[in-house]
């Protein structure tokens, strides 16, 4: 057994580089299978730690997938705000233990401005309801002050008295600058590894007092209201994007959901966040799916690749068997040496793979970090993971036993002259 | 202990979808330590003989003995074994394993055979004295020792294999044209070295070549033809 693994080794470094650019074809095609998993299995994890704690998302009718990834992930947009008379309808009911309002559409350099109330940082839970906290600083008291998530902060090199201004809209392209209203920052927030570490917290009427003299998204022209008078306006807010909403009781939910939809004045909807990510997922699968089998159908290009490889070498070492066979190597032996070295570049490809895949995430998941607010674990491979390695090297193996069989067939044919 | 090395009685052999047999012989004995030369052209079914007489092939009739023990009745897994034990082989060229040093080519049969070891450590201390022992009695000057065996010349890959085919002191040596890659004055060098070498380790050797000049070198000559036609008589 010795012999036989010491020559298989001997024989495999003798075809290094062919057996090398197999086992890197092994290795790319593992990795976008283990890729796709970690990516999926990651973001699903991450976007279900971003929020807890709230019992109900509320916003103007619409699609429920969209009001949850715009208030929560800060992706994509909603087309239509609520009032905020039914902000304050929703925030007396009977049973509703707290309210917190959102509003978004500006941003600072690309990362979202959220305006909101002081209550956000009383009750917005991430992760296993984990409250958030200050790393530095205090919470914004009064107009123009700002408290940063850790991302932004880290980003632009920003401490506690900055100045900075707020862009209107996404931030995608030449946006109108609020200019003339610069931001104070007063704190700034733990990191959390959610969309909260992008996000610049200010409060709603700060919001309200940016856009006094704006109309439907462009400056009045010539009005120009300077920071010290806004205070003459009414900065009571008109409208926010959507409401989180907690209760007393989780199990009153449904009951408020349906007198959320009953609300006569304006249409509304009440999305509960496990829901709508369900719904974003069940979205999400059939895409997934693919990328999957794209990916297994990749794994099988580079098995049949090694096979190929392998059954190819086979006649130039028909010679090396006859030999091998002369001095006592078993049928089964030779059948061995083949079938081991199938599985040997398998298995140390699907390794490599591995390896890249928690390089990869390593080196990905600042960005992704950065840009989407989306935690990648760097590292070891999850569960799923390891079940794709074993499925890799199981098949592999079966693959294998193709060459294997092929030589055990030739040798015993061949006897100890090849009839070349 | 028997008297023959090589017994083979109303030998029967016919390749898989082939009408006619390619070995057919009612009589042919090898007495030990007798060196026999076999002569004739290719397709005259000397390489199948030998595979017969290594226990690769198993013919369709008659009995096949080595050494006194039938081959026939030996399981495939024991006439490997019996073949590794009892036999060493050298072949017509590319008689080594080119990603194996010389030492490592020469050692194989110690690698599969515990007798071929055991018998090796009796003539000397460790295996690679006995290897080295060997590759100097065969004419391999150590300079070219540790030289991938891939860019030794025809003629030393060959002496590298009578080492392999040496070593652990087989009974029964079977040369399979090993001179026909080599020049004339070579070739008579060469199975002259291994003749002596078997004399020396007391062993048979049956030297198969299509060139029947080399006869000499043995102890007795034989054609093929002549062998086959023993069984014919049409």
């Amino acid at each position: 057994m010795k012999t036989l693994l010491l020559l298989a080794l001997r024989s495999a470094w003798n075809r290094r580089l062919t057996l090398g650019m197999t086992l890197a074809a092994v290795a790319l095609s593992s990795l976008l299978l283990l890729g796709v998993e970690r990516l999926r299995a990651d973001l699903r994890a991450s976007f279900a730690m971003s929020v807890s704690g709230v019992d109900l998302v509320v916003g103007a009718r619409g699609s429920p997938v969209q009001l949850m990834l715009y208030s929560v992930f800060r992706m994509g947009e909603v087309a239509q705000n609520m009032s905020w008379a039914s902000v304050q309808w929703l925030a007396q009911l009977p049973g509703v233990a707290w309210t917190v309002p959102v509003s978004l559409g500006d941003s600072h350099r690309g990362f979202p401005v959220l305006g909101t109330t002081a209550a956000y940082f009383d009750h917005f839970r991430y992760g296993d309801r984990r409250p958030l906290r200050l790393a530095s600083g205090e919470r914004f008291d009064g107009l123009f002050e700002t408290v940063l998530g850790a991302e932004v902060a880290e980003r632009f090199g920003l401490l506690p008295g900055a100045k900075i201004t707020l862009a209107h809209g996404s931030g995608d392209g030449p946006a109108p600058e609020h200019g003339d209203k610069p931001f104070v920052v007063t704190g700034i927030l733990e990191r959390t590894g959610t969309p909260v570490d992008r996000t610049l917290h200010i409060s709603l009427e700060s919001m309200e007092a940016l856009h006094l003299e704006w109309v439907g998204g462009a400056p009045i022209p010539g009005l120009s209201i300077p920071p010290q008078h806004v205070r003459k306006f009414d900065l009571t807010p008109k409208s926010v994007t959507a409401v989180l909403v907690g209760l007393d009781n989780r199990g009153a939910v449904f009951g408020l959901q349906r007198e959320i939809a009953a609300f006569r004045p304006e249409p509304l909807m009440g999305v509960l966040p496990g829901v709508a990510l369900d719904e974003l997922w069940q979205l999400v699968a059939v895409a997934e799916r693919y990328a999957q089998l794209v990916s297994m159908l990749v794994v099988a290009v580079g098995l049949t690749g090694l096979v190929a490889v392998i059954l190819a070498g086979l006649n130039e070492r028909r010679r090396e068997l006859a030999i091998l066979r002369s001095v006592g190597a078993r049928p089964r032996d030779v059948f061995a040496l083949l079938a081991f070295e199938g599985v040997a570049v398998t298995a140390l490809g699907a390794a490599v793979g591995a390896l890249l895949v928690g390089v990869l995430a390593a080196l990905a998941a600042p960005w992704l970090q950065a840009h989407y607010g989306l935690a990648l674990r760097p590292g070891m491979p999850g569960a799923a993971e390891w079940r794709l390695l074993g499925g890799i090297v199981g098949v592999g193996a079966l693959a294998s036993l193709v060459p294997g069989w092929r030589a055990y067939r030739l040798s015993l044919a061949d006897g100890m002259t090849p009839r070349l | 202990m028997a008297e023959l090395a090589v017994e083979l009685a109303d030998l029967r052999f016919a390749w898989p979808g082939q009408a006619h047999p390619c070995v057919e012989i009612a009589a042919f004995s090898v007495a030990r330590g007798e060196s026999v030369f076999l002569h004739g052209d290719s397709g005259s079914g000397k390489s199948t003989l030998l595979a017969l007489l290594g226990g690769v092939l198993v013919p369709q009739a008659g009995s096949v003995r080595v050494l006194g023990t039938e081959l026939t009745q030996l399981s495939a897994g024991g006439r490997d074994r019996f073949r590794v034990d009892h036999t060493g082989f050298v072949f017509q060229q590319f008689n080594l394993i080119p990603y194996l040093s010389m030492q490592e080519n020469v050692l194989l049969p110690c690698r599969f055979s515990v007798r071929r070891r055991q018998r090796a450590l009796e003539r000397s201390p460790t295996l690679g004295d006995e290897c080295r022992r060997l590759l100097a009695e065969l004419d391999l000057a150590p300079s070219l020792w540790q030289r991938p065996v891939t860019q030794l010349s025809v003629g030393q890959q060959q002496r590298v294999a009578a080492a392999r085919a040496l070593i652990g002191e087989p009974e029964l040596v079977i040369a399979d044209e090993p001179t026909s890659a080599l020049d004339a004055t070579r070739q008579a060098a060469f199975l002259d070295l291994l003749a002596r070498e078997c004399r020396q380790a007391g062993a048979t050797l049956i030297f198969v070549s299509h060139d029947r000049r080399l006869a000499a070198h043995c102890d007795r000559s034989l054609a093929m033809a002549d062998l086959q036609r023993a069984v014919a008589p049409a």
